[in-house]
């Protein structure tokens, strides 16, 4: 954890949205400061991943601010938001299926550095040389000429996430990174997608499950329950918690 | 200069020569029918670019006819007679007139792109049916243009429109190569497969989607001024939906992967089209049907597909002969 950090790179204050009778986020409130990794808890519908949708740009709050970096940007869409420094993955990857691994490296390069040229190869060397970059980092060169469409789902989700990470992001956002892959291999991916965020100066935000996961990569966790944060604080601290243990781990026994 | 871009331009030069040269030998009828082909191929060419980033106009009919409209006023009421001058007129002015729709048409996709296009379209068919100045629903003559202050001799006449065809299509089929190729055209194959992904990346795909618009525009005009020379006459019908169709047509039989494949496509449908007039002249149609469901059926990804599959497993093989 990165303690001696103390500039805030994320703040929400006050959020609010509701679809119809459902509260999504209700007076939601969360600073995070440069460089910790937080995990968000809590169980389907207490407001994760609407929380994620307003910070990358999906949805637009009905109230409140969001700030990155000290610059409001509540309500704008995801490409201006992306241009300012934030990237996410998806639950279910967002790739395109009939393209290569390395094909779909190259599309997040190229609108990432924003020199889309009419004319200069897509293939250049040069470009293909820093996408196999990339690909290696999240151990994936061997899976580069292969279309996305034959790749295991493991495999998609770690190439989402490369492909979120090809642009620097100040703040990265992961939406369960490991839904839908097995026990096996959840420890391993997380280790790999921790590998490659070592050497980024990136603050990271990842919605999880399994708490075993939880508990190993991440400084700080928060936990939602309908549309509110009920914990906020170490993972030893918010695990511990009845409130958590009750609504979101199940954990708490009865008696207590 | 990069080896792939100059394999492009080496491709482009000597296809074009090979056509110059195929000219030579070629009767009247079949260099007619050519330069039709070429033509129209141009119009479906914009099409494959808008297919790539995901969508299809059924209305390129707007830009073919106010392409071959403007570069026939040109010709008649400002003098400008030379057949390149010609061209670019058509394309500039269909261009012009594409651009104020640019913006509305990139925010609709599917059905309703193809929708409005297809509106927009026959909107101008109507205007024009109606303009009694642009000679109402028959339309008017061009006379005969000229290539660099020369006129052309009427026995040479056709030879000389299928060449002028040639160099203005293997110009712009090998930039429309290079754009596709470039990592521009990337961007807009990643649209056609995953817009959200594009978009959370941070690249605009309202505005891929505009210029691959205006770009099939310029296209679409000059494909209209080349057929306008040819046939020495304009009318409402360059605008009519079913003309349009034919575009849309050949793009399909092409696929999105070969700029060639559209040629191809676009010559085989003028085959078709000249022999079955001529023998079953109520139902060339029918014939026309019956091949695309043949094609549609044992090449899904277009005729292009014929020769771009085998290249793909020829450098699969080489990629996995390296590694």
């Amino acid at each position: 954890m990165t303690t001696a950090q103390t500039r805030t790179m994320l703040s929400a204050r006050g959020l609010m949205k509701s679809f119809g009778a459902v509260t999504a986020a209700d007076n939601v409130n969360i600073e995070i400061p440069t460089g910790q990794r937080v995990s968000l808890i809590g169980s389907n519908g207490a407001g994760k991943t609407t929380f994620v949708n307003m910070v990358t740009g999906y949805l637009k709050p009905d109230a409140g601010t969001i700030e990155l970096d000290g610059q409001p940007i509540a309500g704008l869409g995801p490409r201006l938001i992306n241009g300012m420094g934030v990237a996410r993955s998806f639950q279910i990857p967002q790739l395109a299926l009939d393209m290569s691994a390395l094909d779909n490296m190259l599309v997040a390069a190229a609108c990432n550095d924003g020199q889309q040229s009419f004319w200069r190869p897509a293939h250049a060397s040069d470009r293909i040389d820093r996408a196999m970059a990339m690909l290696s980092k999240f151990s994936l060169e061997e899976h580069a000429y292969r279309r996305v469409s034959e790749l295991p789902g493991g495999v998609r989700k770690l190439l989402d996430i490369a492909m979120a990470l090809t642009g620097s992001p100040k703040l990265l956002l992961l939406d369960e990174p490991t839904s839908g892959v097995s026990v096996d291999e959840k420890f391993p991916m997380m280790d790999t997608i921790s590998a490659a965020l070592a050497s980024e100066n990136v603050t990271v935000l990842f919605v999880e499950h399994d708490m075993e996961i939880v508990t190993h990569y991440s400084d700080r966790v928060i936990a939602f329950y309908s549309g509110r944060v009920i914990a906020d604080d170490l993972p030893s601290k918010v695990l511990d918690d009845p409130q958590v243990q009750r609504y979101v781990t199940g954990s708490l026994k009865q008696g207590h | 200069m990069t080896n792939s871009l100059k394999k492009t331009l080496l491709t482009g030069f000597l296809l074009t020569v090979l056509f110059l040269a195929g000219g030579l030998v070629m009767p009247k009828w079949l260099l007619f029918l050519s330069t039709m082909a070429l033509s129209h191929g141009l119009v479906s060419l914009g099409i494959v670019l808008l297919m790539r980033v995901g969508v299809v106009s059924f209305g390129q009919g707007f830009v073919f006819a106010l392409g071959g409209y403007a570069s026939a006023m040109a010709a008649n009421h400002l003098g400008i007679t030379d057949a390149f001058l010609m061209v670019l007129v058509g394309g500039g002015a269909a261009v012009l007139c594409a651009l104020p729709f640019a913006p509305l048409l990139s925010r609709y996709r599917g059905i309703f792109f193809a929708m409005l296009t297809l509106a927009i379209s026959m909107v101008l068919y109507g205007i024009l049916v109606k303009t009694e100045a642009l000679g109402g629903s028959d339309g008017f003559n061009v006379s005969r243009p000229t290539l660099f202050g020369q006129s052309i001799a009427s026995e040479q006449s056709n030879w000389v429109l299928y060449s002028v065809a040639v160099l203005v299509v293997g110009v712009l089929a090998t930039l429309a190569r290079i754009y596709v190729d470039s990592v521009r055209g990337l961007v807009s194959l990643a649209i056609r497969e995953n817009e959200l992904r594009v978009e959370y990346l941070g690249a605009s795909v309202s505005q891929a989607v505009a210029t691959n618009y205006l770009l099939a525009s310029f296209l679409g005009g000059v494909g209209g001024a080349l057929t306008l020379m040819s046939l020495g006459h304009i009318e409402p019908n360059f605008a009519y939906w079913t003309t349009s169709g034919e575009f849309v047509f050949v793009a399909i039989l092409a696929g999105h992967h070969s700029m060639l494949a559209v040629f191809v496509g676009s010559f085989v449908v003028e085959v078709v089209r000249s022999f079955s007039n001529l023998y079953f002249p109520n139902t060339w149609q029918l014939a026309m049907g019956l091949f695309l469901l043949v094609v549609i059926r044992f090449l899904p990804l277009g005729l292009g597909s014929l020769w771009i599959k085998r290249k793909n497993k020829q450098s699969a093989k080489q990629e996995g002969d390296q590694s």
